[in-house]
């Protein structure tokens, strides 16, 4: 090989783990921030607290993955500027993320298959040959196994609970599948990221997600909605009309005062 | 909405080989719940290792009104406390 090859062959998969670190770390924060919504509006203290500790792990995550993506991209841009400073087009969060809390029903259902989705990522991650990647996986992966507890507990309670629990969580498990097809889609960033052995392959990875949501599905007495073929591409910065909207009230601050600090 | 949930009191160890010390209450429809509530309500800033929870309702206790003849009785005998004993010297760390 060349070495203007080599050279070329560096940049494209830097390239691609640049894309790689902005979807995890966008997925992150995007979820993080409508968690921080239900602040001060949740139905009891402590899950006020709970939504919010939750909401604090993934943006966290998301301020390690973004910083380490700014490095890559080293354009001189850091955390802040690649979440306060990009449009809904550059975000490449996953479309589930930004979908609105909705009732806590809602939320908690696109809490746990977010969640159980982050479990399988960060696990393969954990041992990705980017040591920084996989230091930034097993911190991360403490957390989400907490946070998978938190939500798949609440599936049960709120499936196996009243009449209205029931009938709130399985509408809000139909009004949300048509998003996960996109959680297991690989395109040519996460080809090249599995072949270079930084990320796990997604096709090894739905069937465990699929078994672990199937398992906590059944003992909350909710079934399962069938597959729908059409493909909604966050992670390519096609979004739903919801992403504009959140985006407004989270960057409203640093783009009316640039650089605000406090 | 928490009103209508069982009230928890919670115990937090601090760290090993500290016993579990009372902190505070949580709502919580169940056990597990609670425990999530009390990891999320008073751990947030390392003060815990481990956490029981016990239902309010469970609790026995004694009465305010009996503090008279419950403890009172026990304040004039002061020879209870180990306070009269000289302590050799060698003796350390006690």
């Amino acid at each position: 090989m060349s070495g203007a090859d080599a050279q070329t062959n560096t940049e494209a998969s830097n390239d691609a783990r640049l894309r790689y670190l902005l979807r995890l770390g966008d997925t992150s924060l995007v979820l993080g921030q409508r968690l921080g919504e239900w602040v001060g509006h949740s139905p009891a203290l402590e899950e006020d607290l709970g939504l919010a500790n939750l909401a604090l792990d993934l943006v966290g995550q998301a301020r390690l993955l973004l910083t380490y993506a700014a490095e890559i991209e080293g354009k001189g841009r850091d955390e802040d500027a690649l979440a306060f400073f990009r449009d809904a087009p550059q975000f490449t969060n996953l479309t589930l993320a930004e979908q609105p809390n909705g009732d806590f029903a809602q939320t908690m259902v696109r809490q746990f298959l977010i969640d159980a989705w982050q479990l399988e990522i960060y696990e393969g991650l954990a041992s990705s040959t980017d040591t920084r990647l996989a230091a930034i996986a097993t911190k991360a992966l403490k957390e989400t196994r907490y946070h998978f507890r938190f939500s798949s507990s609440w599936l049960v309670r709120l499936g196996d609970g009243t009449e209205e629990s029931h009938r709130r969580a399985q509408n809000a498990i139909d009004g949300v599948w048509r998003f996960t097809d996109e959680l297991f889609a690989a395109d040519e960033v996460d080809e090249q990221m599995a072949a270079a052995g930084v990320a796990p392959r997604l096709t090894d990875l739905q069937p465990r997600w699929s078994a672990r949501i199937d398992e906590v599905l059944r003992e909350a007495t909710l079934r399962r909605p069938a597959n729908v073929s059409y493909q909604w591409h966050g992670k390519r910065g096609v979004h739903t009309e919801h992403l504009g909207h959140m985006l407004t009230e989270m960057q409203h601050l640093q783009r009316t005062y640039p650089g605000a600090q406090w | 909405m928490s009103n209508d949930w069982p009230l928890f009191e919670v115990f937090i160890r601090s760290r090993a080989g500290l016993e579990h010390k009372h902190v505070g209450s949580v709502h919580a429809t169940d056990a597990r719940m609670a425990i999530e509530h009390a990891r999320d309500v008073y751990t947030r800033r390392q003060e815990g290792v481990s956490i029981w929870v016990v239902r309010s309702s469970d609790i026995m206790a004694s009465d305010p009104a009996e503090a008279d003849s419950l403890f009172e009785p026990a304040r004039d005998k002061v020879y209870r406390h180990p306070t009269f004993y000289a302590i050799p010297d060698e003796v350390k760390n006690l």
